[in-house]
């Protein structure tokens, strides 16, 4: 395969992991609410996941002692996910419980979930047997091209998934009723709940969804494109790639999908150029050229200001707690 | 009556902390009629109609609709009741088209098609005789676009009673006039309307019947073709208010500060104030008249050195002749230089030059009082910061028009906005609080503020007492020049008047007021001389005394191009 062939193909893979985060966080900023736990979300969610697997393997393998025949791959793909799913969700109550309810300030809430997401995470995952929850379960992932050896193996279950929810996030937000409703919250929520939306459920339900998205890009990035022991210690890095993306993107899901693949691309220039023949690189160089996507990201902040349109700025009301009868 | 009871309101009573905002108010609303509800500023109509509109529940009390007890406990269940209220600040969002806007909560059952949307929202304008297009996004349109948002909003929903909270504050009068004949129609079709309002003449013009609201409490219900504007007022205001406004000779004026041939542009370049050029006196009060908009905040934020001005001087006048020289806006050197400039001299009229003194000496003359100014100091102010103007000792005083949001800090006590014009008095690194507590607590007093306490955030009071607080400050600063903005509006009848009591109360001290007014009536029964400003053009300056409201108002609608070819 050519080189930059399977750079490229490499760069949409590692993308994905951007796309569900950024997709994840676009619905929570849709409806106000600047969750900066995003990167503690994605590593708890990637953390369930693996906890699910870990104990349906060790059901497999006793089955497979008695006799049985082990449980099929599909069966461990979606109990992962939904591991996966119910993990972050369960982050997402508790950011939307601390922000929505008893209004306690964004910024901060969503710093705590994402220290306590990282280390909870390392945890649980030092307490699961790589053996079980990984070596087996991530060919299922890994299909239909986990027989190659080139990028192409990372092209899983996961990425088909990644590119259905980014659309249908964006047909959601911009061709229908909730999604009309969603944006008005996030603009305006005083004249949402004049109109008699309830903004809380909203904010509720976006949050909780979103979070249950950012986290399959944790659950991504171990179970598919890492495929590692090692690969949770990297998450955390990336989720703060999604909340990024989430600006590169103009606040549109399906802008994630070109989005992730550029930062994926910028992202793994350093370590990619030194296999192309000629070009010698040193160390740090390979470090200063990770930050290629965060200079990206502050190019497109500056033309959109720039440019001033209305609709490529933040929901108006980011970051700001509702409360009806406060005057 | 024969018609048949839309709404009723028996008992209603809302509390907020400790402020009674209703007691105990009985109201029905009849269908097909326009129904006024009249009252002083703060005194709960809003309050009132927000607790049909579901924004606030009340506290005591029930609401039937057409005879059937309901509970309203947010917008939606208003909604459902097909009662909708337009709001004096617009719910809408901005990055919407207006059709977006108006669909936005309903639940039709249907699949969500704009297109749909936006051919009914024609079909309402239409039956209604509204102008509006729905895919025009909120953030194009003007304020009556918006207005006209609102209430297809409402009507969209189906709405049968329709609540309008002040809806003439922000239109032109030809607007006003477009809103009538719209409410008239709604009418006619048997819709129950109530408009909030504290214009007389406009519930005498629409309304079939007037609900008098004062302090909380309902006072009566009249119809509209048994009621004069005087007996209106009366039941309004309750205790008789002296309706004519005080007004002294000035004493000795002396001009204080002197505008020349002042021209400003604004941040996309087009020229707001024109050559301008003005003498405000001492001791005298100053009108501004102008319709919104001609530049009148420029020029204030021009004088008081917040915006930056392209060409003319700002001449400052301080009444110094005679008056001792201190080192509080001098160093000794500045002191020293102009001693050698002839300005000084002791109380027997000999010159004070300094010749031969040594520093010592010099600061003990000066402490002392013995050296005197010879004439006024003379300075001018353009391009200067307002704290370099303060830091010449020059005191002005500036009651911006944005209360809240430039006068003082809505989130902070009083106490704490009495420092914001103080804090630099302190000697040491740490606040003292014990000083600004006594102003607030004196401006409390003396101006009759209604808080919980001196802490309360300032944007927890209603207009008039946010407004006395920064009257009130500023007049504690002892200004030489006091300039206010539109420092009534908004205000009911009472709190209007003690402001202009305040005002009357600086001139005779011989500060110069400058007084941006919108009620002529008011300007010409205050003021001394009125300017009026006309699309950054000063197009006269009258004597209060003697002009008339027909003259001022075509020198403020009149341009100077149409004038002139008038003539040729």
């Amino acid at each position: 395969m050519n080189i930059w062939l399977s750079y490229l193909i490499d760069s949409v893979a590692f993308g994905v992991t951007f796309i569900y985060g950024s997709t994840g966080e676009i619905l929570t900023e849709k409806a106000g609410h600047l969750n900066l736990g995003i990167p503690g979300i994605m590593c708890m969610g990637g953390a369930g996941g693996c906890l699910v697997l870990n104990t349906i393997g060790k059901i497999s393998m006793a089955m497979v002692e008695k006799g049985m025949s082990p449980l099929p791959g599909f069966v461990f793909v979606i109990a992962g996910i939904l591991g996966a799913i119910l993990m972050s969700m369960l982050m997402g109550l508790i950011y939307s419980f601390l922000t929505v309810t008893l209004r306690a300030n964004q910024n901060v809430t969503g710093l705590v979930l994402t220290t306590f997401g990282t280390g909870l995470m390392k945890v649980i995952m030092s307490k699961l047997d790589h053996t079980i929850y990984l070596e087996g379960p991530k060919e299922f992932y890994r299909w239909p091209f986990h027989m190659r050896n080139d990028p192409l193996l990372y092209l899983g279950v996961l990425f088909y998934l990644s590119i259905f929810i980014a659309l249908a996030a964006s047909y959601v937000l911009y061709k229908t009723k909730v999604g009309l409703h969603l944006r008005a919250i996030g603009e305006s929520p005083s004249t949402a709940d004049a109109v008699g939306i309830n903004v809380t459920k909203y904010k509720y339900l976006a949050t909780i969804i979103g979070s249950a998205i950012a986290g399959l890009g944790g659950f991504y990035y171990i179970m598919d494109y890492s495929g590692s022991r090692e690969a949770y210690l990297s998450i955390e890095a990336y989720g703060w790639m999604a909340i990024a993306l989430v600006i590169f993107a103009l606040w549109r899901p399906h802008f994630t999908i070109i989005g992730s693949i550029v930062f994926g691309f910028l992202f793994s220039f350093g370590s990619q150029i030194v296999n192309i023949e000629g070009i010698s690189i040193n160390l740090v160089m390979t470090y200063l050229l990770k930050m290629l996507p965060y200079i990206c990201t502050i190019i497109v902040l500056i033309f959109t200001s720039i440019r001033n349109k209305r609709e490529n700025q933040p929901p108006q009301s980011l970051g700001l707690p509702y409360f009806r009868e406060d005057r | 009556m024969n018609k048949k009871i839309a709404l009723s309101m028996r008992g209603i009573t809302k509390r907020f902390g400790s402020v009674l905002a209703n007691n105990n108010v009985n109201l029905d609303v009849y269908q097909g009629e326009v129904l006024a509800i009249l009252g002083e500023n703060g005194c709960g109509k809003t309050t009132l109609m927000n607790m049909i509109a579901g924004i606030y529940f009340p506290d005591e009390g029930k609401i039937y609709k057409e005879d059937k007890e309901v509970v309203i406990r947010s917008p939606k269940d208003a909604f459902d009741l097909k009662i909708g209220m337009i709001h004096q600040h617009f719910k809408l969002v901005d990055l919407f088209t207006a059709a977006e806007n108006i669909v936005l909560g309903v639940e039709e059952g249907k699949k969500y098609n704009l297109k749909n949307v936006n051919n009914r929202v024609r079909e309402i304008a239409d039956k209604y005789g509204f102008h509006i297009d729905p895919e025009k996004k909120i953030y194009d349109m003007s304020v009556s676009e918006k207005q006209t948002v609102e209430i297809i909003k409402v009507l969209y929903r189906g709405a049968d009673i329709l609540i309008l909270d002040e809806p003439t504050a922000v239109l032109t009068p030809q607007e006003i006039d477009r809103l009538f004949e719209v409410l008239r129609r709604m009418k006619e079709d048997g819709k129950s309307i109530i408009i909030i309002t504290h214009k007389l003449h406009e519930v005498l013009a629409v309304s079939d019947r007037v609900a008098i609201l004062r302090k909380g409490e309902h006072v009566a219900t009249v119809d509209t073709r048994d009621a004069t504007e005087s007996s209106l007022t009366e039941m309004m205001v309750g205790k008789k208010v002296e309706l004519n406004i005080d007004r002294s000779e000035p004493v000795n004026p002396a001009p204080r500060i002197e505008i020349q041939h002042l021209s400003l542009k604004n941040a996309e370049g087009i020229d707001v104030l024109k050559d301008v050029s003005f003498i405000a006196n001492s001791g005298e009060i100053l009108g501004i008249a102008g319709i919104a908009g001609s530049g009148q905040k420029e020029l204030l934020e021009a004088i008081t050195g917040l915006q930056p001005t392209s060409t003319g001087d700002i001449i400052f006048t301080n009444p110094k002749k005679d008056k001792p020289v201190s080192f509080f806006h001098k160093s000794l050197a500045r002191v020293k230089f102009l001693a050698k400039q002839g300005a000084f001299h002791d109380e027997f009229g000999n010159e004070v030059s300094f010749n031969g003194l040594g520093a010592k000496a010099i600061r003990r003359l000066v402490n002392n009082g013995k050296v005197l100014f010879k004439e006024d100091e003379v300075m001018n102010l353009r391009h200067k910061t307002p704290l370099q103007i303060r830091q010449l000792g020059i005191h002005l005083s500036f009651v911006p028009e944005d209360r809240l949001g430039m006068g003082l800090v809505g989130s902070m006590g009083i106490t704490d906005n009495m420092m914001l014009r103080s804090y630099r008095k302190g000697a040491s690194g740490f606040l003292n609080r014990r000083k600004p507590k006594q102003l607030a607590e004196s401006i409390i007093h003396e101006l009759e503020v209604s808080t919980p306490g001196v802490n309360t955030p300032v944007r927890k009071l209603s207009g008039g007492n946010v407004q006395k607080v920064l009257v009130g400050r500023e007049i504690a600063f002892t200004p030489k020049v006091l300039m206010a903005a539109y420092p009534v509006r908004g205000l009911d009848i009472n709190s209007s008047y003690t402001i202009y009591h305040l005002l009357n109360k600086q001139k005779e001290k011989g500060v110069a007021v400058i007084f941006v007014g919108e009620d002529l009536d008011v300007l010409l029964a205050l003021c001394d001389r009125i300017l009026v400003i006309n699309s950054g053009e000063i197009t006269g300056i009258v004597d209060a005394r003697r002009a008339t409201k027909e003259e001022i108002g075509l020198m403020m609608t009149q341009t100077k191009d149409a004038s002139k070819e008038g003539n040729s």
